[in-house]
């Protein structure tokens, strides 16, 4: 990855359209209201759907809408490498070249690209398509796979040969319709050639629906009464933000002892597994 | 309040700390010095350089020793204090990891690069790092950054440790600085490079560990072990912030904060840092007399002689006008020389504000800065402290930030950094605003402060305006007596030899003029002669045929409409007393000689009064000191703020005079940030913050 | 082989109707509200009791995480945030269950937020999985339709509420530090830690962040009971696990599998076997790409579960699978996993930043033979600098595949260096070598 960095040449302005302006409501309601920064992403992202791309005008209404200062919402949109900082082709293919695609061939899906369209990172001539080269998009067990983001979404091609995606180009450049999912005919991620489990009936008609007589180890008293009843914990306070903001490194709330060890037990433990511990 | 002491075995020393320091601050209460570049006191903790790092006992890796707790720790099996190694073999085997780690992206340009001498990363690389390298591959460049004409980046040093960015938004309260991109080609900026804003954006230069914010201005001027360090004091405002000025041979090269926690804890205003240029320029270094019009150069003999000449007259038609940056020694002199004269026009006041009769108390800023982190209200009227005393802002953030204390403005609705209430504009405001319900607010909660600014005392209506905020100081119950004593009452003067004048009664004595009153007078040629004593920012500029002595450092205002000009010795070219805004007696001493034939201000006087046969009784700057505090007891007290000592001569009932409030908006005695005296409007570096700023888009009004 | 009966995800393969009520018919929200009844030490007991350990990677044990939150609520709300950043190397389990299985994890939720006392619950995606959010949100909303989320959830008298937020490519936002800072609108630079999340998580709230997996899991758990996913694999490596089988077999899939499956017979039974052959095997990275590779010598016979692959100095990880036969070039493998890191480094701390470019760029070189022999010791030096001494752990996910590869494939690198020179006479020590 190079240094991402903003498009030379900027549209003057950006305003969500009223499709998207409906979808930023919809996003800004799943959080507190003090707390609406956390839509940037989202927000960015329609943008970006928007537009093709997130524009410094995009970033900069955003900033004002979320109430956050402009580097704040620059530092997010350079950090995370969905966004495109400029223009891209009407299909963006995304190879994944991880190590378990490339292990599958990504390498080729690669080449083809880059026989098709330019050097990693190119828009073709008629600027239709764009590929990169993505990490590892987890949808291992169907490698190799590209992602293309189109107006019709932005679906996992998977099972891909160097063939088949030069097929798939093929009916995209010619504006057919293409079928996301494995290219091989495979049920998503079951073995090629059909699932070996999973084939008992019983799992699936109804009768693990019916209501359980009993459930396990249930308390022999009688139940608690209903849990407690509490309203929406929409809003919290300014106290607890302010601590957030400013001392949330520092003051852990007293705890008891027990749990601290276990705490600290648990620091140990939390070593490997950076991406989704 | 009983604090919460824990036991702590540092290196096999016990040591009792307070549970809530981090290690980092614990080893060093053990003695034990712990390297580090993100890790600064008055930053948030980022934890990110990871150089302090440091052997917990137990724990499974280092551990970052700025980032835990000493109650993070977990006694032993037995209760045993915790153990923390800061010397051994996994230790420097760690440290030694994370300086090759950092130097191996870095340019090693130290014979080029403006920190050489007083980088961290060097010093460090030296004491913990390798004689040699491992790293076969390529070196990362990162392209430049414009940050503004004060500012100079050398992006391919930065080391990450976003110091900048986290000074920009806690301190400064401005948000322009970010780190965009992630991983290896993270890099800071200013947003869209634009030229940083805030007033106090310097003092990211000193937190910067290496050499990649560095002064612009100081370009390859000079290394610092060539350069003499002289402790002084600043007089770009009213704070009296500590500096530093670092001197070659005749030149002053820079000057930097010291460390002063009472005033400016270790930050200073751009304007005190870079306005060292305009002490090169438009300096008078020889005295002149004007012939046919024209100012000539001409011999100290000749000037005095005219000077003494003119003073010798009827002391009814001669004033005296004293401007902002002098020290008290000057004034002490000259306020001596014109009683000697029985010369009653006498004022300090250039902008005209109506403060000096009375108790001290009632022109000082009685809470002292510090204790503007003890209040819990603060009502600011006709002030704007982010312009008129930056370094008090920031404090004033500070305590908005972490301690919720609760801000209310009347007056300019401008961005200070942080949430006000705007309770209004004007001064005809006042009535509504300070309400029974604002007085219930402040008596209720906590410690209040109101702080008047200089725009509020300044204006025909100024009597009105103190009268009504003293009411409401009396009825807030502002003032606390007792163990706990407080004084809420504070006046921000934006001048630095403001208090010390007042102090030392530099104002109309019985039948004497003020500066109006001098300025109409000389007007109607009832004062033929006026003394400006480094007076250059007064509002009215026309002396009618008045004979004008100017005594001053600066080619400015003043000295373009003298007759005879004593050149004297700018601030950081004598050994001054100067008080600030509190009331805090300090001095500053002399970091190079005076320009030329430029004479201290004092020595001036002393000549002429020589001349005028009323002879000053002191021939020594240590002779006129001791006068001066036994004339003024008050100048005895070195770096003493009195806060709420005395706090009953301040008789509420006393201030100003029932009246009419204007309907005129409050206006900042600041106008121009950068241009506020003769060294900075000599400045090129000013003009050019001032040329860049009026580029940068108006501020925002905060709500 | 584990019996379908005890597979809990079963439409793994999205063959039936992932809607709610064909999610019923396969035993989703049965008996919801009974479970909450028994009161949140019921549910965190039984979920200690099955021995559930986290599917995210780091294995800790999940009841135990959950009883670190505040038993009451202060001023402050509680969260439960569910990790779906899916973004190790190999993984791709929680896709599966977000698109196909959804109502199991948003029952989960409910259950797990009752738990733990919290009213609203976040759902972070990673941001690729465009198509998995959508599917995820139909499911909510109907959920919500169906009054088994929202105010008096599913008639237990609980009010919750869950909502989907997502990323846009960033793995590190995997971390749950970051997660939390990504969720909260800001870059994802994992937070120091003290304080943990259970006492400052989102929003400076007591919160906790489970995998996608673990939360999944949760209501057959309590359905079936305790004693019935601890009977299934190991002591400490109880019940059932999705694995991602991936790279050089003859048939890659996602699994649902006991606990503590022997490597070879998950590979044979599901997979069909690697390709070319057991013998054509070289080397597995048995747990995603943060955990060392084990040769085909321990792969004969190591069992897939924590305690088993830390014996052998590697990691269940997150049971992702990555398979490599003989013609695979493992320094060249290893490289791609060196740059991933590279690329997924937030730059936030020293060593990360600094130390996986300069891991990767070696690696990048060794695998073309361009290196000296003294170099493998000074990159394994690099390894150990870079390990233990960051903020988080993609220091050390990043440092342990380049120390697998140096344990078990030395002699490979050498072998390359060796190749290099003699067909470069120029190299300096290549006349020797060739003379």
């Amino acid at each position: 990855m190079s240094t991402r960095r903003l498009a030379q040449e900027q549209p003057e302005s950006f305003v969500f359209s009223d499709t998207s302006t409906k979808d930023v409501e919809f996003w800004l309601n799943k959080f507190p209201e003090a707390r609406k920064q956390s839509a940037v992403i989202p927000l960015l992202w329609l943008a970006q759907e928007q537009e093709g791309w997130v524009t410094l005008a995009a970033m900069e209404s955003i900033a004002e809408r979320l109430d956050m200062p402009k580097i704040r919402v620059m530092e997010v949109a350079t950090f995370y490498t969905m966004f495109n900082l400029a223009p891209v082709g009407e299909h963006h293919i995304q190879i994944c070249g991880t190590t378990p695609c490339m292990l599958r061939g990504a390498n080729d899906l690669k080449a083809v690209c880059e026989s098709r369209i330019g050097k990693k990172g190119a828009t073709s001539e008629d600027g239709r398509f764009t590929w990169s080269e993505v990490e590892c998009l987890g949808a291992c067990c169907n490698a190799p796979m590209a992602q293309i983001s189109n107006k019709d979404g932005h679906h996992y091609f998977e099972d891909l040969t160097a063939e088949t995606l030069e097929a798939l180009l093929d009916k995209l450049g010619a504006g057919g319709a293409v079928k996301a999912g494995p290219q091989n005919g495979r049920q998503t991620s079951a073995p090629e050639g059909g699932p070996e489990t999973l084939k008992d009936e019983s799992l699936f008609d109804g009768s693990r629906g019916k209501k359980l007589k009993s459930i396990p180890n249930a308390p022999q008293s009688s139940p608690e009464p209903s849990p407690e009843k509490k309203g929406h914990p929409k809003e919290t306070t300014r106290d607890s933000q302010e601590k957030a903001r400013t001392d949330s490194q520092q003051t852990p709330d007293p705890e008891t002892k027990e749990d601290k060890k276990a705490v600290k037990a648990k620091d140990a433990d939390g070593k490997k597994g950076g991406g989704d511990a | 309040m009983s604090e919460d002491l824990r036991k702590l075995v540092v290196d096999g020393e016990e040591v009792e700390v307070p549970a809530d320091l981090t290690l980092l601050q614990a080893c060093e209460t053990a003695g034990r010095e712990i390297p580090r570049f993100c890790y600064h006191e008055r930053l948030s903790i980022a934890g990110n350089c990871r150089m302090c790092l440091v052997e917990v006992v137990g724990a499974p890796k280092p551990v970052a020793s700025c980032a835990q707790q000493v109650r993070d720790l977990r006694p032993g099996p037995n209760g045993e204090p915790p153990k923390v190694n800061t010397a051994t073999p996994l230790v420097d085997k760690a440290r030694e990891g994370v300086m090759e780690f950092l130097l191996i992206n870095h340019p090693l340009d130290c014979p080029i690069c403006d920190q050489g001498g007083e980088c961290d990363l060097q010093d460090q690389a030296l004491a913990y790092g390798r004689s040699f390298t491992r790293y076969e591959e390529n070196k990362r460049a990162v392209e430049e950054k414009y940050m503004g004409p004060l500012i100079k980046t050398i992006m391919t040093r930065c080391i990450q440790c976003t110091r900048c960015v986290r000074f920009a938004a806690e301190v400064a309260g401005v948000e322009e600085f970010g780190m965009l991109n992630r991983g290896e080609d993270a890099e800071i900026t200013t947003y869209l490079e634009k030229a940083a804003t805030s007033e106090l954006s310097g003092n990211v230069i000193d937190l910067c560990p290496v050499g990649a914010l560095t002064s612009k201005p100081y370009a390859f001027e000079a290394r610092p072990w060539e350069l003499r360090k002289t402790e002084s004091v600043d007089v770009m405002d009213a704070m009296g912030c500590a500096i530093r000025v670092d001197a070659r041979g005749t030149e002053v090269m820079r000057i930097l904060p010291r460390i002063y926690e009472e005033v400016n804890e270790e930050w200073i205003s751009d304007k005190t840092r870079f306005v060292w240029d305009g002490l090169r320029r438009q300096r008078l270094d020889k005295p002149y007399v004007r012939k046919d019009g024209r100012l000539t150069p001409v011999d100290w003999t000749e000037a005095l002689d005219v000077a003494a000449q003119k003073l010798a007259g009827n002391p009814e038609g001669i004033g005296a006008i004293v401007g902002d940056l002098a020290d008290a020694e000057g004034m002490k002199a000259l306020k001596d020389l014109m009683d000697g004269l029985g010369v009653k026009s006498i004022d300090c006041r250039q902008d005209g504000m109506i403060l000096g009769e009375g108790p001290r108390q009632s022109w000082l800023f009685n809470s002292t800065f510090m204790g503007v982190e003890d209040a819990d209200h603060l009502l600011l009227i006709g002030a704007n402290p982010r312009y008129e005393a930056s370094v008090l802002n920031a404090r004033i953030r500070k305590a908005w930030l972490h301690n919720d204390l609760k801000v209310s403005v009347i007056g300019e609705p401008v961005d200070l950094t942080y949430d006000y209430d705007h309770l209004g504009e004007t001064a005809a405001d006042l009535d509504k605003a300070l309400s029974g319900d604002l007085a219930k607010a402040f008596k209720e909660g906590g410690r209040g402060m109101i702080v008047l600014g200089a725009g509020a005392l300044n204006r025909p209506d100024s009597a009105a305006i103190l009268n009504r905020v003293a009411q409401f100081a009396k009825d807030a119950g502002l003032n606390q007596s007792g163990d706990d004593a407080w004084n809420g009452f504070n006046v921000l003067h934006t001048a630095a030899s403001r208090v010390g004048g007042l102090d030392l009664g530099l104002v109309p004595g019985e039948g004497g003029r003020n500066v109006a009153g001098m300025l109409e007078a000389a007007r109607a040629g009832e004062i033929e002669t006026v003394l400006l004593h480094g007076a250059d920012e007064l509002r009215d500029n026309d002396f009618g045929d008045a004979f004008v002595i100017y005594v001053g450092s600066h080619g400015d205002e003043g000295a373009h409409k003298a007759d005879v000009i004593l050149p004297s010795a700018a601030y950081t070219e004598k050994s001054g007393t100067w008080v600030n805004a509190e009331g805090r007696v300090q001095t500053g001493a002399r970091a190079v000689y005076p320009k030329g034939d430029a004479k201290e201000d004092w020595a001036i006087y002393r000549a002429l009064s020589d001349r005028l046969s009323r002879t000053l009784p002191y021939d020594t700057l240590g002779q006129l000191r001791a006068k001066l505090i036994e004339d003024h007891p008050s100048f005895g007290g070195i770096d003493y703020a009195p806060g709420a000592a005395d706090l009953d001569k301040l008789d509420f009932d006393a201030l100003g005079e029932k009246g009419d409030l204007s309907a005129e908006p409050f206006r900042s005695a600041v106008t121009d940030f950068y241009m506020t005296n003769p060294i900075a409007r000599a400045s090129r570096v000013m003009a050019e913050c001032s040329a860049v700023k009026d580029e940068a888009p108006r501020m925002e009004a905060a709500e | 082989m584990l019996e379908d009966k005890d597979r809990i995800f079963t439409n793994l393969y999205g063959i039936h109707d992932p809607g709610l009520e064909a999610a019923k018919k396969r035993g989703a929200w049965n008996s919801t509200a009974d479970l909450l009844s028994f009161g949140q030490d019921w549910i965190i007991d039984q979920m200690k009791a099955s021995g559930l350990r986290g599917r995210g990677g780091a294995g800790f044990p999940t009841g135990l995480k959950w009883s670190f939150m505040p038993k009451e609520v202060g001023e402050r709300p509680h969260y439960l945030i569910v990790n779906a950043d899916e973004s190790e190397p190999g993984t791709c389990k929680d896709r599966e269950i977000m698109r196909h299985d959804p109502h199991l994890l948003i029952e989960g939720c409910l259950i797990a937020s009752y738990a733990m006392r919290a009213h609203a619950c976040y759902i972070y995606i990673r941001g690729e999985y465009v198509d998995e959010r959508i599917a995820l949100e139909k499911a909510i909303r109907e959920a919500y339709d169906a009054g088994l989320v929202g105010k008096d959830a599913a008639g237990s008298g609980w009010d919750f509420d869950i909502y989907v937020s997502h990323g846009a490519g960033a793995y590190i936002c995997g971390e749950e530090t970051a997660l939390l800072e990504s969720l909260e609108g800001k870059k994802g630079q994992p937070r120091l830690k003290p304080p943990f999340p259970a006492n400052a998580g989102l929003y400076g709230c007591p919160s906790t962040v489970n995998n996608v997996e673990s939360i999944a899991v949760a209501p057959d758990i309590l359905r079936r009971g305790a004693e019935w996913f601890a009977g299934i694999g190991r002591e400490g490596n109880t019940g059932t696990k999705l694995f991602c089988v991936s790279g050089h077999v003859n048939k890659p899939c996602n699994v649902e599998e006991a606990m503590s499956i022997p490597l070879k017979e998950l590979i044979e039974t599901h997979c069909g076997g690697v390709r070319g052959g057991w013998d054509n095997l070289k080397a597995v990275i048995p747990g995603g790409s943060s955990v060392p590779l084990i040769p085909k010598d321990i792969c004969d016979d190591v069992l897939m579960d924590f305690d088993a692959l830390k014996e052998v100095k590697s990691g269940l990880g997150t049971a992702a699978v990555i398979v490599m036969d003989q013609s695979t070039d493992i320094v060249k493998a290893i490289a791609r996993i060196a740059y991933f890191y590279k690329h997924e480094s937030c730059g936030q701390c020293t060593p990360c930043r600094e130390g996986t470019g300069w891991m990767w760029r070696v690696l990048e070189r060794m695998a073309r033979g361009e290196a000296e022999h003294s170099e493998i010791e000074t990159l394994l030096d690099v390894t150990y600098q870079v390990e233990g001494h960051t903020i988080c752990a993609l220091g050390d996910a990043a440092a342990w595949p380049i120390q697998g590869l140096i344990r078990h494939f030395r002699g490979e690198i050498e072998e390359r260096i060796n190749q290099y020179r003699s067909a470069k006479p120029h190299v300096q020590g290549a006349a020797v070598a060739a003379e």
